[in-house]
């Protein structure tokens, strides 16, 4: 074995190296810290009850110090109320007091109350973590009926629900047929454009990929008057072909572009063994293509999942046959204030995507087509 | 039972004419090779008959029947490609068995056929693997178990050894040629390399820019070769090739050039004297031109003298790059004894009952 060339001293180098991955991953980690530390604050909030929420900030759930009554009295006797009180020790006029005045040995003395009937509080700067945590909120989201919650003094009041999991639910019913059926159109389309000879292919090809340019708002206002000519408005049906033709383009041409890499040999083989177009096509390309179906269903579960204008425009005003995106953007409007109720509402919204995308990570793996071709 | 018989068959991809009247007739059970260099038209040939491309002009017939337009499933074929082509998400069970269950066999005779073709090709603990688990060798074996189990009236190779390391190319060789006789098929196979061909075929095909040069036993192809391209395509080291004239003088026949003058001897120059006065290629192999002091008894050896310019030690044989007086490199394989340096002076033996002449003009033989 030749000897080897000089290079530097381990130490140096591993320290150089050292230094390098610190500051890429401190990066990473501070990016990836902007990123989440919000939408964890709106994740606890929507366990937060509305009067927690408007005093505190969800940050108090992790320990902090603050103030906290340790022992509480009536207003002692022969205070004057109107001139310098002397209370526990500490002298200070009504407001001085109303504000909280702050004793040498670190406690606080606060009025509570008016001048004629209050009570003073000692306080002292405790640790302590805030956790009273609720499952009201979504409760009242995602209910539809009328709820009754309590308010901390004890009053009870009654709440409107929101009725997401009726919204939920038809969501999932456009998303889904949304999504499969787009898919399966063009998987057969990209087979037909990848493997098979026809006249025209190439043309028609073409204007597939074409029509990827046409801007969906284009296509609305023509759409919906063909809609209500055939009395579709306001159906499930009509948003599944909205979505399927606007989403067939980009089907088409990413699907075809996988079909296209698949090794040739191997349908060759096929055809030597006797299989036809159809066959091939279910029992040799389909399987192969998972990675890019899934890749897809992905891309357009969670594009229908989030569009809000196709549905307003097709579905309309109905409550019982309205998505998700549009309950929310209702609540928005009517309860801009209850911030309990719009995390909620959003975590609701979110808790699906996250799932599907998930779960079908994996699939992302391109380790599928090694080992049936050499090289 | 199937021959296979190629009848002025022609394929033009645009202007390029990939297989030029190609007339080829292949008996029942042959083991029948297309050798020749990259883009000679070969692998064509061989997916013109699988079906895979469609003839421009010209018959192709499996048996008696005419097999132009019949699909490739119905040609009764089975082929094994280049990169074995295995369906990736199938287990090495399933690879076998998926022509057969598109047929609709049944499933008993399908598992019989399956672990026969296994048990033969040594791979039946493998059945239940995926094709990303095996190694080259072993996927080679599923793709020649996939062609094993449909029972075809014609096996065809494309180049399937080209990706396996040397040493299991050796191996394998051997196992095809036994699998040959004991399948007692067709087999029609393609490569580039013509060892492959000089070892299993029992006929050759050696094609050259999408001609057919000529179809003949490995050993007529050697010892008889019908032009300059197939002498120096069968053989490595290749055959030596000298311009040269050959010269009637005092009665005897010479080959002679710049930089050596070789007497033909009886019978030899019985053979060539019709060809005297005239320009000649003069070939001749490097294991035909051995050293005067190791020479092997009895042969027709004639002498020249050259210089050494490389050695090659092979270990049971030394390669001799030598030159002639007028420079032109040649190459000898010698005794292992012999020492010569580069730049002495050698003496070798020309063996010239193994000599061939060539027409300058069209390369063909003249005699040889």
């Amino acid at each position: 074995m030749a000897a080897q060339a000089p290079t530097a001293p381990p130490r140096r180098r591993n320290r150089r190296r050292l230094l390098g991955e610190f500051l890429v991953n401190g990066t990473l980690f501070l990016l990836v810290a902007l990123w989440t530390v919000p939408t964890l604050g709106v994740l606890i909030s929507s366990f937060r009850t509305p009067w927690d929420i408007q005093t505190s900030g969800w940050w108090t759930i992790l320990p902090h110090r603050e103030w906290q009554v340790v022992e509480e009295f009536p207003k002692p006797e022969g205070v004057d109320p109107d001139g310098i009180m002397e209370i526990a020790g500490v002298q200070g006029t009504f407001e001085a007091f109303r504000q909280g005045i702050e004793t040498p040995d670190g406690r606080r003395v606060v009025w509570v109350g008016n001048k004629r009937l209050g009570k003073i509080q000692i306080q002292e700067r405790r640790w302590t973590v805030r956790t009273d945590f609720t499952l009201d909120n979504y409760r009242a989201v995602l209910g539809g009926k009328t709820f009754e919650l309590k308010a901390p003094d004890g009053s009870t009041f009654t709440v409107q629900g929101d009725n997401l999991i009726g919204a939920f639910l038809n969501s999932l019913t456009v998303a889904v047929p949304s999504t499969v059926i787009p898919i399966l159109i063009a998987a057969f389309a990209a087979y037909g454009f990848a493997w098979m000879r026809f006249p025209g292919r190439r043309l028609m090809f073409i204007t597939v990929v074409a029509l990827l340019v046409v801007p969906l708002q284009i296509a609305l206002v023509p759409i919906l008057q063909d809609y209500v000519k055939l009395n579709l408005n306001g159906t499930f049906l009509a948003l599944w072909l909205a979505h399927t033709g606007f989403g067939l383009p980009l089907a088409t041409y990413l699907l075809f572009n996988y079909i296209h890499t698949l090794p040739r040999d191997i349908l060759e083989s096929a055809f030597i063994d006797g299989a036809s177009h159809f066959v091939i096509f279910t029992r040799l390309v389909l399987p192969l293509s998972v990675p890019a179906l899934a890749s897809f269903a992905i891309f357009q579960f969670l594009w229908v999942w989030n569009d809000y204008l196709v549905a307003l425009v097709f579905i309309g005003a109905k409550p019982d046959v309205q998505v998700l995106t549009m309950r929310l953007a209702e609540m928005v409007g009517s309860r801009g204030n209850d911030w309990h109720l719009l995390t909620a509402g959003a975590f609701v919204s979110m808790v699906l995507p996250l799932t599907v995308f998930f779960s079908l990570q994996r699939y992302f793996v391109r380790g599928l087509l090694a080992g049936s071709v050499k090289g | 039972m199937a021959s296979v018989t190629y009848e002025h068959v022609y394929k033009r991809f645009g202007d390029v004419v990939a297989v030029n009247d190609l007339n080829i007739h292949i008996e029942d059970k042959e083991f029948l090779v297309f050798v020749g260099p990259s883009g000679c038209g070969k692998t064509t040939s061989l997916r013109l008959l699988a079906g895979l491309e469609e003839i421009s002009e010209g018959n192709i017939y499996i048996g008696d029947r005419l097999v132009n337009d019949v699909p490739p499933k119905d040609r009764d074929i089975a082929m094994v490609f280049q990169s074995y082509a295995l369906y990736p998400h199938m287990s090495v069970y399933d690879n076998m068995a998926f022509g057969l269950k598109l047929r609709k066999v049944p499933k008993a005779e399908i598992d019989r056929r399956v672990h026969e073709a296994a048990t033969i090709l040594g791979i039946e603990h493998l059945l239940d693997r995926k094709p990303k688990q095996l190694s080259g060798g072993q996927r080679q074996r599923v793709a020649v178990g996939r062609a094993i189990v449909r029972e075809p009236q014609v096996f065809l190779f494309d180049e399937p050894l080209s990706n396996l390391d040397a040493k299991l190319r050796v191996q394998t060789r051997a196992e095809l040629s036994k699998l040959h006789k004991r399948l007692a098929t067709t087999f029609i196979y393609v490569t580039h390399d013509q060892v492959e061909a000089m070892t299993m075929a029992t006929r050759i095909a050696v094609m050259k820019d999408g001609v057919l040069q000529q179809v003949d036993t490995p050993q007529m192809l050697y010892d008889h070769p019908a032009n300059v391209f197939v002498a120096g395509f069968i053989g490595s080291p290749s055959m030596n090739f000298f311009d040269a004239t050959l010269v009637e003088r005092d009665g005897k026949l010479e080959v002679n050039s710049e930089g050596f003058r070789l007497e033909v001897p009886e019978p030899k120059a019985t053979e060539w004297r019709p060809h005297a006065g005239g320009e000649v290629i003069f070939g001749i192999r490097p294991e035909h031109i051995h050293h005067k002091e190791y020479a092997p008894p009895g042969i027709l050896g004639v002498p020249l003298q050259a210089t050494v310019d490389v050695i090659e030690l092979m270990g049971n044989e030394i390669f001799l790059y030598c030159l002639t007086k007028d420079n032109r490199s040649f190459i000898a394989r010698v005794d292992p004894r012999v020492r010569a340096q580069p730049g002495d002076e050698v003496e070798l033996l020309v063996n010239m009952e193994n000599a061939h002449i060539f027409d300058p003009k069209t390369e063909a033989a003249l005699a040889g």
